[in-house]
């Protein structure tokens, strides 16, 4: 408890998360205003229109986590952490459960706030979250951040640079996941398997033919992050700060 | 207190560390000085947990750093004032930190006193000058109340009025019972600062002794004697057994006091036209002995060579 205390003292004394929250929600709930009020009437609105812009949301959430650790690196605060909390382990568990928790109350915040938008806009279609993969879209977006932030954490601490986290952070899903299917013959069955591909089974699967189901998929992300962290935490024990 | 045995550092080919041995007694101000790239730094961050050695190891009160138990209660260290994220405040970096070690928060505004930021407690760190960064620094060295302190170029950048005030501080410290180790390149400095001296050049360990001992070693008091009898006077100097050098027309004798020297040459006959006492500076001592561990060599010859070429 005491960890994530000083975790938490350290993450709202800088001002990084605050303008994260503020464009992460004006993006969102922004698009979601924006797709609403300009819909044609025979564009049929749907719950999964209005998380049009969860995407965007996503990226400013990942680069706020990974900035989390590189600016620790950057001005070298980690060795003041590590030197007042030597359990490097401990320490950087901490970071990330505060990082991630924040990443989540954003999703949800946005998530919600994209939808409840869009019903101001445009009461007249009706829109609800009723069944429970519309529960899923919207609330598991919360999910998705918190898990995303563990991995944009994982990565910061991999790469210790601000730029070449973020660098990653963006290329990967936007431009190496959209890419992977155009490889012949192999690329569809890789592109399953890719992590940002399982998030969007998760959210607004299932699509396609998922070789999971949208819990498995999101189960799937989660691994993916747990293992990256794994393997940021023993190259943390292992290198000099 | 602090024990470094056989301490190691390598980096790729460089060996940082070589083999270092010392203790740190408890009480005392301990000045570990060597020239610039001499590893006290990276021996600084080993003993802290931060680096680990390659070989050998450090203690502290007979523990790695890593054992302690809330170890900012026990080792308070600056080695870097600019170890801050320049857009938190003086007190919001130190209220986590005293939040990790379970320290009392009220304890946040008595260093911020004890070094006097109390007006710019609530300014962004980022803002501090170079003298405001080191008291920062040095707040969070007294956070937990600590025995035992490690300060890394504390001095440097500072206008003399800081100076004065750190080295002040460190006999402060050293007075109340505390271990204090600072690393210094400058041996004027350590002089008035450090009672005890590790020296180190190139990582290895040169000498642990007094301030005292190692100074008046490292700059033996010789006289020098200008006489037209010298020949007579180095006779009767020679049969005393003091060492002798020539040095142009003068004679330099080490090991024999001014009054000494008058009184042989006047029992001698011999006319002294000078009888003068040379002391060697602090600077001349220190390099004498790390003269063939420097790092870097300026190259005096080559640079000049190279502004008179127009380069």
């Amino acid at each position: 408890m005491t960890l994530l205390a000083v975790e938490r003292i350290k993450l709202f004394t800088t001002r990084s998360p605050w303008w994260c929250l503020l464009t992460a929600l004006t993006v969102t709930v922004g698009l979601a205003a924006l797709i609403t009020a300009t819909a044609e009437a025979d564009f049929p609105l749907t719950v999964e229109v209005t998380q049009f812009g969860r995407m965007f949301g996503l990226m400013v959430v990942m680069v706020m986590a990974a900035l989390a650790i590189t600016t620790e690196y950057r001005f070298s605060t980690i060795r003041s952490t590590f030197q007042a909390i030597p359990n490097r382990t401990a320490a950087l568990l901490a970071k990330t459960l505060v990082v991630a928790l924040l990443a989540m109350v954003i999703g949800e915040l946005a998530a919600f706030g994209s939808f409840g938008i869009a019903t101001l806009i445009q009461p007249e279609a009706n829109l609800a979250i009723s069944s429970a993969a519309d529960w899923r879209l919207v609330a598991g977006t919360g999910l998705v951040y918190g898990l995303s932030a563990v991995l944009a954490v994982a990565v910061g601490v991999l790469l210790r640079q601000s730029a070449g986290a973020i660098s990653v952070l963006m290329i990967w899903p936007l431009l190496v996941e959209t890419l992977v299917p155009v490889i012949p013959r192999v690329g569809d069955d890789i592109a399953k398997w890719l992590p940002f591909t399982a998030v969007d089974q998760f959210l607004a699967g299932p699509t396609g033919n998922p070789p999971l189901s949208p819990w498995g998929s999101l189960a799937y992300f989660a691994g993916v992050c747990v293992v990256l962290l794994a393997a940021a935490l023993v190259t943390a024990n292992k290198r000099d700060a | 207190m602090i024990e470094a045995v056989g301490l190691t550092k390598r980096y790729g080919k460089t060996l940082a560390v070589d083999n270092l041995s010392f203790t740190v007694p408890t009480g005392r101000v301990t000045g570990f000085l060597g020239p610039n790239g001499a590893g006290k730094s990276t021996t600084m961050r080993m003993i802290l947990g931060l680096d680990a050695p390659t070989g050998g190891s450090a203690l502290i009160d007979g523990k790695h750093y890593r054992d302690l138990h809330q170890p900012l209660r026990t080792v308070g260290a600056l080695l870097d004032a600019k170890w801050v994220h320049p857009n938190r405040s003086a007190r919001a970096h130190l209220q986590w930190m005293a939040k990790s070690n379970k320290i009392n928060p009220k304890r946040v505004d008595e260093v911020l006193d004890i070094v006097g930021l109390t007006s710019v407690a609530n300014k962004r760190a980022g803002g501090f000058s170079l003298g405001m960064s080191q008291r920062l620094g040095i707040a969070a060295a007294l956070l937990g109340d600590p025995q035992v302190l490690l300060f890394d170029e504390p001095v440097n950048g500072l206008d003399p009025e800081g100076i004065l005030w750190i080295r002040k501080f460190m006999h402060r410290l050293a007075e109340e019972g505390r271990t204090v180790f600072v690393s210094s390149h400058l041996l004027s400095e350590m002089a008035l600062t450090a009672q005890e001296l590790v020296v180190i050049g190139r990582g290895k360990l040169i000498s642990q002794t007094s301030t005292e001992d190692f100074v008046a070693q490292a700059t033996e008091n010789t006289v020098r004697v200008r006489s037209p009898h010298l020949s007579a006077l180095r006779t009767a100097l020679g049969r005393t057994g003091v060492s002798l050098r020539d040095e142009g027309d003068s004679l330099v004798v080490t090991g024999m006091d001014c009054a000494e020297i008058g009184e042989l040459a006047a029992s001698t006959g011999a006319v002294l036209h000078e009888l003068s006492p040379q002391r060697g500076s602090l600077e001349e001592a220190f390099m004498q002995l790390t003269g063939d561990s420097v790092e870097y060599h300026a190259g005096l010859a080559e640079t000049i060579d190279l502004v008179a070429a127009g380069k």
